[in-house]
């Protein structure tokens, strides 16, 4: 589960392309700052700032999965379950930002393309998938694991899918698009079904503990779980 | 990851000396001038390394350091190195090796690219303590909420951190052997705790913070001082080098 397509770095997308997705990443940030205050008001500096200490650390959760191969979660589906898509795709852009700046993980002249992808289309994505998916399935305690963990698979995929994207407009590698577009997107499919079972799995206890903490719930509890399940 | 102050060293260099703002703004320049140089402009890359060199010299930070924190773009170098046996078009005949010349020119453009950008960003990072770099670019005009929202990350950061390997040391006490996939289990429900127990600290500093009078905006002075033209003028020569140098090989090739 390394990010093999995430974290791009400078020099693989040209100019053009990076300014063009730094300034979408811009304008999309600016929504969700006005849509997350209006759900938090003056809340939203310290719960988003804890929230976003909260990824840090599910980021760094660096565990091996075989010998010299370690991962870590991405944390867009993460987010997006527990914090809803606006203060999630707050949380996960810092996190990026202090990346890029404070441990060069990332490129500079990137970091609008590495918003796009793994904030944006990945939260946005994923909390998408979980609504739908919660309507479809129910509210209940296997509907959540199972709707959280395909949206991890199709956010991460998306993600994978928007640096394809940016490739085909302003690649500066010699591959064809089918090569890249082909490998990539494997790749990242077993990265999100890893992603898909941890974050599931994490969503899933806290709703059965905290269920009001849970966005995608929106405050009501599991269906089938008893008051005494919700209290251990 | 020392969460609270992430890469900085502390020293008193002219580059640690320098304005923020001015550091991060010759940051991106310089990153864009690296960018934007031709690749056949091998040379250029050879200046552009010269000069970062140098710099880091300048403020005192060691090779040995540099390099073990540049391993973070070895992912993309494999791909970089992967690149002269995937691209098609002509060939050249190295050893018992046949390799596309468009797929090594690819190669070498990711790794001069990424690598250097790599070492500019670190040599910001290195010579920059957290604050200074939020304070720089709130003067640069940053939204005020990301910035709020990244000091108080980074300040809960190490606790955050610090619990998760906390319950990890407390499984492993109790003969939990984490390996392979059979801990994502374990792990998975560790964070969801790690989780409700980081929001219900955000609750409470929310609550501490309205106790003593928050409404929404923080009264602390978090723009520092401006930084003169002298400052200005020593942190842009770098990126300036290399906006010509740049130019100069755009124009030549």
């Amino acid at each position: 589960m390394s990010e093999l397509a995430l974290h791009i770095p400078n020099g693989i997308i040209g100019i053009p392309t990076s300014l063009v997705f730094g300034l979408i990443a811009a304008i999309v940030v600016g929504v969700c700052v006005v849509a997350a205050r209006r759900g938090l008001d003056e809340r939203l500096v310290p719960l988003a700032g804890l929230a976003t200490a909260f990824i840090f650390a599910a980021q760094m959760l660096n565990f091996p999965v075989a010998a010299g191969v370690s991962g870590h979660l991405l944390g867009g589906a993460l987010a997006a379950a527990l914090l809803g898509p606006w203060l999630g795709v707050l949380c996960v852009t810092v996190v990026i930002g202090v990346q890029a700046l404070l441990f060069a993980d990332g490129g500079v002249t990137a970091l609008g393309m590495n918003v796009v992808n793994m904030a944006v289309i990945s939260t946005f994505v994923a909390y998408g998938v979980i609504a739908l998916a919660l309507k479809i399935l129910g509210r209940t305690r296997t509907g959540l694991t199972a709707a959280v963990f395909a949206a991890s698979v199709a956010g991460v995929v998306a993600a994978s899918a928007g640096f394809v994207l940016e490739f085909a407009i302003g690649g500066e590698a010699p591959q064809s698009l089918g090569e890249v577009a082909g490998a990539i997107l494997s790749v990242h499919v077993l990265i999100g079904v890893g992603e898909g079972l941890i974050t599931a799995v994490a969503v899933t206890a806290v709703a059965l503990t905290r269920p009001d903490l849970v966005y995608a719930l929106r405050g009501s509890r599991l269906l089938g779980t008893s008051l005494e399940k919700e209290t251990v | 990851m020392n969460g609270a102050e992430g890469l900085y060293r502390p020293g008193t260099s002219p580059l640690h000396r320098s304005a923020p703002q001015a550091k991060l703004t010759a940051l991106v320049a310089l990153t864009f001038a690296v960018v934007a140089t031709p690749r056949e402009a091998v040379w250029a890359f050879g200046v552009y390394a010269v000069l970062l060199a140098a710099l880091f010299a300048l403020a005192r930070v060691p090779i040995g350091w540099i390099a073990s924190r540049s391993l973070i773009e070895a992912p993309f170098l494999l791909l970089a190195l992967a690149f002269p046996f995937l691209a098609g078009g002509e060939t050249i005949q190295w050893g018992f090796l046949e390799l596309s010349v468009e797929g090594l020119w690819a190669g070498w453009n990711l790794i001069a690219k990424a690598t250097l950008g790599v070492w500019a960003a670190l040599l910001l990072a290195a010579t920059t303590p957290v604050a200074g770099l939020l304070a720089g670019l709130s003067r640069l005009r940053c939204p005020q909420i990301l910035l709020q929202i990244t000091a108080f990350a980074i300040r809960y950061a190490h606790l955050t951190a610090a619990e998760v390997a906390q319950m990890r040391r407390a499984r492993l006490a109790r003969l939990d052997d984490p390996r392979f996939l059979w801990q994502a289990g374990a792990l998975a429900r560790s964070l969801g705790v790690v989780f409700i127990r980081s929001f219900e600290r955000g609750e409470r500093v929310w609550q501490a913070m309205a106790a003593r009078g928050y409404t929404g905006r923080l009264p602390l002075d978090v723009s520092p001082a401006g930084a003169g033209l002298g400052q200005w003028s020593a942190a842009m020569a770098a990126p300036a080098l290399a906006a010509g140098v740049a130019v100069w090989t755009a124009v030549g090739a």
